[in-house]
């Protein structure tokens, strides 16, 4: 990447944004059912501050707080949570998916648990989206390499 | 009360107007100043002011409607949204401003000028 020098005014700016957009990255999931948002565009937001990070500061900065294996880790487990709750759809009788079987197991009314179980499908979109955002920014600036480049 | 929602009614549109008129002398500013600079200050400064006059006056016509604790909380999204862009617009300008500068890009002067 080039980057002649750091900016101090960015950077402090950014320490003070980053934590806003996670902050509304989450309220994008959490409300995705009833407001504009979800799963991917939550995650699009919250990989834009981890971005930020990367263009505020360094690679090595933001590698420190969010390393390439907790990265790798995060996209199979935003996959595993999707599959996890339809697979347990099917395991209590009802098709892949079908959330409202779940009251079988969790202490609410069948239109409450339908809810849940859309906002876990989407914490899950949320991860992947997040983690494989980020993944294809940092292969794209580096030509692959992960690491820091010369100017 | 009547007179109130009159007085109301004048402060909203006069912060709409307001903020058209930020927003329309900043896009004059991009389209007829010479330099590379004068062009991102003239939107750095009105974008800025025009969206955040705009903002204001969403808040009080969203008050005016109907004082109750739901549209408080609409009212203290949208004070983020403006605390936001209070922040992030003059940064974006700063950022990419330094960036020019780094890349070579000269600024004009009163020599060019009278050339």
């Amino acid at each position: 990447m080039i980057r002649l020098y750091d900016d101090l005014i960015i950077q402090v700016v950014c320490r003070i944004m980053i934590p806003l957009i996670q902050f509304f990255a989450l309220y994008v999931i959490a409300h995705g059912h009833y407001s504009p948002g979800g799963g991917f565009q939550g995650g699009c937001i919250l990989a834009a501050s981890f971005i930020l990070m990367v263009i505020a500061y360094d690679l090595d900065w933001m590698k420190k707080r969010f390393s390439e294996i907790k990265n790798t880790f995060m996209v199979a487990l935003g996959i595993f949570i999707y599959a996890l709750i339809g697979l347990i759809c099917i395991l209590l009788g009802a098709e892949y998916l079908n959330y409202g079987i779940l009251h079988k197991i969790l202490p609410a009314d069948p239109i409450k648990v339908r809810a849940l179980g859309t906002l876990g499908i989407e914490i899950g979109v949320g991860i992947t989206v997040m983690a494989v955002m980020v993944s294809i920014f940092l292969n794209l600036t580096t030509y692959g390499r992960h690491e820091k480049g010369e100017v | 009360m009547i007179l109130l929602e009159y007085f109301l009614n004048f402060v909203i549109i006069v912060l709409l107007f307001l903020g058209i008129f930020f927003f329309f002398t900043a896009t004059l500013g991009l389209l007829r100043f010479p330099d590379f600079y004068c062009k991102l200050q003239a939107t750095g400064k009105g974008d800025t002011l025009g969206a955040i006059l705009i903002l204001l006056g969403v808040v009080v016509y969203i008050l005016k409607e109907d004082f109750s604790f739901a549209t408080f909380l609409v009212t203290l999204k949208i004070l983020f949204i403006i605390f936001f862009i209070f922040h992030a617009n003059p940064t974006a300008t700063h950022a990419i401003t330094k960036a020019g500068l780094d890349s070579g890009i000269i600024p004009l002067t009163k020599e060019d000028l009278k050339k």
